[in-house]
C-alpha cells in the first residue's frame, strides 16, 4: 500500500522518532528506551515510517539500524515553499492594485 | 520605492493549518474591499501569469464566489468559495472548493476552511489568513495538483524572467 509523508509525520510519536534518529542511526531497542510505550508500538511506527520511505533500515551484523532519509524531509519543505511562492506573487499583485486605487 | 512589508508564512503540520500574515500599504477598508468585491478580486487573486475571472459573486453569509483562474492559453481552473460568517471590516470565514464552469463542486478534491482577519497596523492594514485542511494529505493533494497543472513551474519561470528584466 502507498503511504504518504504527511501521514508519517501526523503522529507525535513518529515525529519524536524522526527527531531522535535525525542525530544518529539507532536500533529499535535503543529507540524504544526513549518512549513510555511498548516495543511493539515502536516497531509499528518504524514500519509506517519505512513504508513512507522516510527512514531506511541498515543491517550491521545481527542488528538493524534505522536512519533518516533526509531527501524525503526536504520534499515536504519544497512543497510548502512552492505554496508560499503563490501567496507572495498574489500579494505583490494586491500591492500594485492598492497603489493604483490610492492614486485615483 | 522599496517597502519592508511584514510577511509571515507558517505551516503547522500538527494542526493542518497554513497561517499567512501580510501587511499592506493601505487602510483596512480599502484592503477589505480588495478581498470582498469581485471587480477588485479579479485584478489580483490569481498568481501571474494566470488571470481571475468572476462568473458570479454574492458576498454575504451563505453567499458565494464562483470564479475561474485562466491561463494565457485559455485553460480554466474553476473555484467555488462559500461565505460562512462575515463581520465587516474585521473578518470573514469561508469554505473553498474546486468546481466546474457550472459551479458544481468537485467532491473528490479537498476543501479548506479560511479565516481572514483584518487589523490596523499604524496607517497600514494587516491581513491574517488561516487556511485549515482536514488533513495534511489534503494539503499535499492541493499542492501536487498545482504542480501537475504547471502553475508552480510557470511561477518559477516568471521569477527567473523578473531577475533578468530587473538587471
Amino acid at each position: 500500500m502507498r503511504r504518504d509523508i504527511f501521514q508519517a509525520i501526523a503522529d507525535p510519536t513518529r515525529r519524536a522518532i524522526i527527531a531522535l534518529i535525525a542525530i544518529q542511526a539507532m536500533t529499535p531497542n535503543a529507540i524504544a528506551e526513549h518512549f513510555d510505550t511498548t516495543r511493539q508500538a515502536i516497531s509499528k511506527h518504524l514500519r509506517i515510517l519505512t513504508e513512507c520511505e522516510l527512514v531506511e533500515q541498515k543491517h550491521q551484523g545481527r542488528e538493524i539500524y534505522y536512519q533518516l532519509e533526509i531527501d524525503k524531509m526536504k520534499e515536504i519543505d519544497k512543497w510548502l515553499e512552492q505554496f508560499r511562492q503563490i501567496w507572495e506573487t498574489r500579494f505583490q499583485q494586491l500591492d500594485e492594485l492598492l497603489s493604483i486605487i490610492k492614486k485615483t | 520605492m522599496k517597502h519592508n512589508l511584514y510577511f509571515d508564512f507558517i505551516a503547522d503540520k500538527q494542526k493542518n493549518t497554513l497561517t499567512i500574515k501580510r501587511e499592506f500599504l493601505a487602510g483596512r477598508q480599502l484592503v477589505w474591499d480588495c478581498y470582498t468585491k469581485n471587480e477588485l478580486l479579479d485584478r489580483w487573486f490569481a498568481p501571474k501569469p494566470l488571470t481571475t475571472r468572476t462568473k458570479s459573486m454574492d458576498f454575504s453569509e451563505g453567499g458565494h464566489w464562483h470564479y475561474a483562474m485562466v491561463e494565457p492559453n485559455g485553460t480554466e481552473y474553476w473555484g467555488y468559495t462559500e461565505y460562512v460568517k462575515i463581520k465587516p471590516i474585521d473578518y470573514y470565514t469561508s469554505l473553498d472548493a474546486f468546481s466546474n464552469a457550472d459551479g458544481e463542486i468537485n467532491k473528490d478534491l479537498p476543501r479548506a476552511e479560511w479565516l481572514v482577519t483584518f487589523t490596523d497596523k499604524g496607517e497600514n492594514a494587516l491581513v491574517e489568513t488561516v487556511v485549515t485542511y482536514k488533513s495534511l494529505s489534503d494539503l499535499e493533494a492541493v499542492i501536487q495538483m498545482g504542480m501537475e497543472q504547471g502553475m508552480l513551474a510557470t511561477l518559477e519561470k516568471l521569477d527567473e524572467l523578473l531577475v533578468i528584466l530587473k538587471k
